[in-house]
């Protein structure tokens, strides 16, 4: 058996595929379902009418019921696939219905009303994407100010970030002074105290700055991360320290060596860090829940949670707002996908 | 055009001494080289001198005012860096015109020079590149223009030349003297290759453990070297040295007996006879250039040894020999070519003036030659 | 020069220093300031300048806050200002910890925070489990010689991204009575199941989203891993004829070891925070089937009528005693305790 094993792998590498690549395909595109599945059903599903959401079992592609304008009826009614005691179909508009039967009429016809039990006819379906989901948006729920609420946050503390951690980065690694080694040791014991057991205190003391409401309330506990110091710091020590020397002799400041030479030296670093300033400030959701609980201030995450625990959600406004949260993570993702994993894979951090 | 001078520096990097006690004066457009091994702390005071490192006592001396706190920037001087530490985001004018931006130099100004520069180092094509994309010696260049443009009081070299290949290195070392010769200012150069300080400097200054071994120009530290240190370090090869004991003194020297010989040899040396007793052991100290084959055995100040390895190089040669009873190992230079073979024996001849002798008391330090003589 | 300085630089070069240059307002703005600052102070006291932002911000929003979590945990009352709030000592961890049965929820009297306790204990010890064999796999199967490796390891990837409320809201969506899953099941003449309803079936459906969600990031650091063992090893094993199985066996995992027990501490550490994504899609139901222990300490902090601050921080004592066991675990496997040069391999937090 381990002879035939051995046999069967050793094309491995070669032009020609063996069992086990097939394997590993099938498990690829296995995985490729699973895991662009879901989000692939939450566009397709954002694209569907109220009624269409409703059908079941759901289509893939957005149908939804066809209408037609009656002589007589203000609303266009929808139309359905009767099949009529003759055995015949006929293509019928409902005016309306009571229990098991529905009161149709034919829009050829529109002076005779036909009697239908709802078990013989059949919605009459056809592709239509509903862009209104969208479009409506802006004017129904105060998307655009969640929009830009997200949108401030997520700027304004990605700037902070690399600011601040970059300068304290750069002391750490390119300076020697008394009390570095209990700096850096107590930054990376902030790395070990999550957010999440803090939560209590932390919501006094922000009450106490008067940053509750308040989106620098968000703002200002975020943008010193110890991840980021943490990434700088690591990739700083890689530059040489006969640079900052020799920008010492060229009559540089302390500040004009860190923005003129190490600054631009780090750039690899600090984008890495920026993505992911990005995608952590714009899916934040515990911090923001607690500072704020006006809902002119809400995020678009939390727009979404309110949104989706009312009693009656709009799914298809619901679903639409998600697909524009997405948006950005997955432009974030094509273009930058290299910067992030390597950036993971060489940091460990997410 | 500036002086340089240095009294009693001390530096401790917390308990380890780094320099202990140097003294060292650079005079007007002088030429001076520290030399040493690695780990002697040459590097160190040259961080010193620059204002990069502070001193732990001590006074440094500029132009006969005491520069102690005043910064980097501000003491005038300019550095050429061992991995020449060119800004790898500027472009060659970018990086040569950092400095004159931070002095707040008018723009004009900044072109002129730069331009002066690039034209006396044939950098004017590479303007506009990077440093990645320059071969080790441009990026050599470079990092003496952007040393040049500044006007420095005096130029510091750090090991300028040890990341560059044998050929490019002795081509360099002729541009930076034509440089010297050029533009007259003083120069303060670290290395640990002795042929470079030979070749370069108008003074050298050797350093061991963080001490001054000797200062003196090229030839005063080759001809007389005040200790065992100095004559091993500089002179290539090696100079070679022998244990002996002291069997006799007269007015034309000692007469020593060498350790490892078969048969036994004394030679006489040109040593002052006061300096040591009968009886006391040194050791002697000759360059394998100044060793002589000799036609006979027998003859005065001549021993026999056998011959380990001949190295021919066509122009001259080296023979390896090894002593007969001792672990030590002789290297003679020889001019031309000559036929003897490994496992032969052959004669050397000694020549008492070229001796040096020292003593085996701690710093070993050379025994003063008899007076006229050497 | 600074060899992998340039090598990273060189790729992103052109993307990241037109960013950089986008940005370079904002040092450049500040150089006088930061001029003034160094004639003032000197430049030996300018790293302090450089740290004294980052600093104070942990100060306020870390440090501090730390302490004042031990204050609030041994104090009572419902006043936020911690002079209103009496001093009860040992109270408010003697009513976490008030129970007959350890073992037995329901005789306990905060039944909830028991619940919870088991739930996160449940959830992390299952979720962990079954995503690091996932991430193993899946790592295995990227680090062969596949076409178009880049795009397979963004797909695992991508989910990683999505925020927890997206997350959720997605499987909700896909849950739903009326959902594709019923959808799915109807066609293949199965029969329809209320998932969201179920509390066991959603306690399973918790566990698979948030593999979903984050088995992408652990693949990433398992796959660092197993491109860290030399390629010589797998030839010399060739020369040893060794089957593919016993190579797996007897080298692949075994050198995997040190990084494979780094990344179940770091998913221990992550699942026992578990709660965005599971808030969202469940709410901790149904009934409280899904509540786990950080929602515990929202609600009874936050949430609820009466913010009992004093017991959500009691509480928080707890998952910190828990973390702080789970991360001395981590520096010990991740090399004695040392941090010194950047082997201290991630951390706890997202941020």
């Amino acid at each position: 058996m381990p002879d035939a094993l051995r046999f069967l792998t050793r094309t491995s590498g070669r032009a020609r595929l063996d069992w086990t690549d097939w394997l590993s395909y099938a498990y690829l595109f296995v995985g490729l379902f699973l895991m662009f599945g879901p989000v692939l059903w939450i566009v397709m599903s954002s694209f569907k009418t109220q009624s269409g959401l409703t059908d079941f079992p759901p289509s893939f592609l957005p149908y939804g019921q066809k209408s037609v304008q009656v002589a007589g009826n203000e609303a266009r009614l929808p139309l359905y696939r009767v099949k009529m005691p003759d055995g015949s179909t006929r293509e019928l508009a409902e005016l309306r219905r009571i229990g098991l039967t529905a009161t149709m009429i034919d829009p050829a016809k529109p002076g005779e009303e036909i009697p239908v039990n709802i078990k013989d006819r059949e919605k009459t379906s056809e592709l239509r994407v509903a862009t209104e989901n969208y479009t409506e948006l802006f004017g129904k729920l105060s998307f655009g100010r969640y929009l830009w609420n997200s949108v401030f946050i997520t700027v304004v503390a990605t700037l902070i970030t690399l600011l601040f951690n970059s300068m304290a980065a750069f002391a750490l690694s390119k300076y020697r002074f008394r009390g570095q080694k209990t700096v850096f040791l107590l930054i990376i014991a902030t790395l070990m105290i999550p957010p999440t057991i803090i939560l209590v205190p932390n919501f006094l003391v922000i009450s106490n700055l008067g940053l509750l409401n308040s989106l620098w309330g968000v703002i200002w506990p975020a943008v010193a991360t110890p991840t980021g110091v943490f990434l700088l710091r690591q990739y700083m020590l890689t530059i040489p320290d006969e640079l900052l020397d020799a920008a010492r002799m060229d009559h540089a400041s302390e500040w004009q060596i860190y923005w003129r030479i190490v600054l631009p030296l780090t750039a690899p670093a600090l984008a890495v860090l920026a993505i992911f300033s990005v995608m952590w400030r714009w899916n934040d959701f515990l911090w923001p829940l607690i500072v704020l609980s006006r809902s002119e201030l809400f995020t678009l995450q939390l727009a979404l949670n309110a949104f989706q625990g009312e009693l009656q959600t709009e799914w298809n406004y619901l679903l639409a707002m998600t697909v524009i949260t997405i948006i950005p993570v997955t432009l974030v993702f094509a273009f930058l996908q290299k910067h992030i994993t390597t950036g993971i894979a060489s940091s460990g951090v997410k | 055009m500036s002086t340089l001078q240095l009294k009693h520096i001390d530096k401790r990097f917390g308990d380890t001494v780094v320099l202990r006690d140097i003294d060292l004066e650079a005079a007007e457009g002088e030429f001076v080289a520290l030399v040493g091994p690695s780990g002697c702390g040459k590097s160190t005071l040259l961080r010193i001198i620059s204002g990069l490192e502070p001193t732990t006592a001590g006074e440094i001396i500029l132009d006969g005012k005491r520069v102690n706190d005043v910064s980097a920037a501000e003491r005038g001087l300019a550095m050429v860096f061992q991995s020449y530490a060119l800004y790898p985001h500027m472009t060659v004018y970018q990086n040569m015109a950092f400095g004159l931006e931070n002095t707040g130099t008018p723009k004009a100004e900044i072109e002129r020079k730069i331009g002066d520069a690039a034209r006396m180092l044939q950098l004017d094509v590479l303007l506009q590149r990077r440093p990645t994309q320059l071969s080790g010696g441009q990026r050599q260049r470079v990092a003496i223009g952007r040393a040049i443009v500044r006007n420095p009081k005096l130029f510091l070299f750090d090991e300028p030349l040890s990341n560059l290949d044998a050929e490019l290195r002795v081509q360099m070392r002729a541009e930076i003297i034509a440089l010297h010769q050029r533009l007259k200012t003083g120069m303060i150069y670290v290395t640990h290759d002795q042929v470079e300080a030979m070749t370069m400097a108008d003074k050298i200054v050797v350093l061991r453990a963080g001490q001054v071994e000797q200062t003196g120009t090229p030839l005063e530290l080759y001809n007389s070297p005040q200790n065992r240190f100095v004559a091993g370090f500089i002179g290539s090869p090696r100079m070679n040295f022998i244990e002996a004991v002291v069997t006799a003194r007269d007015g034309r020297g000692l007469t020593l007996a060498l350790a490892g010989f078969e048969p036994q040899a004394t030679i006489n040396v040109a040593v002052d006879p006061a300096a040591a007793a009968h009886g006391t052991a040194v050791m002697l100290g000759v360059r394998p250039e100044h060793l002589e084959v000799a036609e006979g055995a027998g003859a005065p100040d001549t021993v026999t040894v056998q011959i380990a390895q001949v190295e021919q190089l066509g122009g001259h040669g080296f023979i390896h020999c090894t002593l007969p009873t001792s672990k030590r190992s002789l290297v003679v230079q020889f001019q031309g070519q000559i036929a003897s073979r490994a496992g032969a024996t052959v004669t050397l001849r000694i020549p008492p003036a070229a001796c040096h002798v020292f003593s085996t008391a701690a710093g070993e330090p050379a025994l003063p030659p008899l007076h006229g003589a050497g | 020069m600074s060899q992998s300085a340039k090598a990273d630089g060189d790729q992103g070069k052109a993307g990241a220093s037109a960013l950089g240059r986008a940005l370079a307002w904002l040092p450049a703005l500040l150089e006088p300031v930061m001029r003034f600052a160094q004639r003032v102070l000197g430049a030996r006291r300018m790293p302090w300048l450089f740290l004294a932002p980052n600093l104070l911000i942990f100060g306020t929003f870390t440090f501090l806050p730390i302490i004042i979590n031990f204050y609030y945990a041994f104090t009572g009352g419902v006043k936020l200002f911690p002079s209103e709030r009496p001093f009860t000592g040992m109270e408010n961890l003697a009513t976490l910890f008030d129970c007959r049965d350890y073992f037995d929820p329901s005789t306990c009297r905060k039944d909830i925070f028991w619940q919870a306790v088991y739930n996160t204990a449940k959830f992390a010890v299952l979720q962990v489990g079954l995503m690091v064999v996932f991430s193993v796999i899946t790592a295995l199967v990227l680090n062969r010689k596949i076409i178009g490796r880049g795009f397979w390891r963004g797909v695992y990837f991508y989910p990683v991204l999505l925020s927890p409320v997206v997350v959720a809201l997605i499987w909700k969506w896909i849950l739903q009575s009326q959902g594709v899953l019923n959808g799915l099941l109807v066609g293949v003449g199965v029969a329809p199941t209320e998932w969201l309803t179920s509390a066991s079936w959603m306690f399973f459906w918790v566990i698979l989203v948030s593999i979903w969600a984050h088995m992408g990031f652990y693949t990433l650091i398992v796959l660092a891993g197993l491109q860290a063992i030399p390629k010589d090893l797998y030839d010399a094993a060739q020369m040893d004829s060794a089957s593919p199985w016993r190579v797996l066996r007897r080298i692949t995992l075994p050198l995997l070891m040190p990084n494979l027990l780094v990344v179940i501490v770091l998913a221990l550490i992550r699942a026992v925070q578990i709660f965005d994504e599971v808030f969202v899609l469940t709410g901790g139901g149904p009934g409280t089937a899904t509540t786990f222990l950080v929602q515990f300490i929202y609600q009874t902090g936050f949430a609820e009528a009466i913010h009992l601050y004093g017991l959500a921080a009691a509480a928080s004592l707890v998952l910190a005693g828990a973390l702080l066991v789970l991360t001395l675990l981590q520096l010990k496997i991740a090399g004695g305790g040392e941090i010194k040069d950047g082997k201290a391999k991630g951390g706890a937090g997202h941020a």
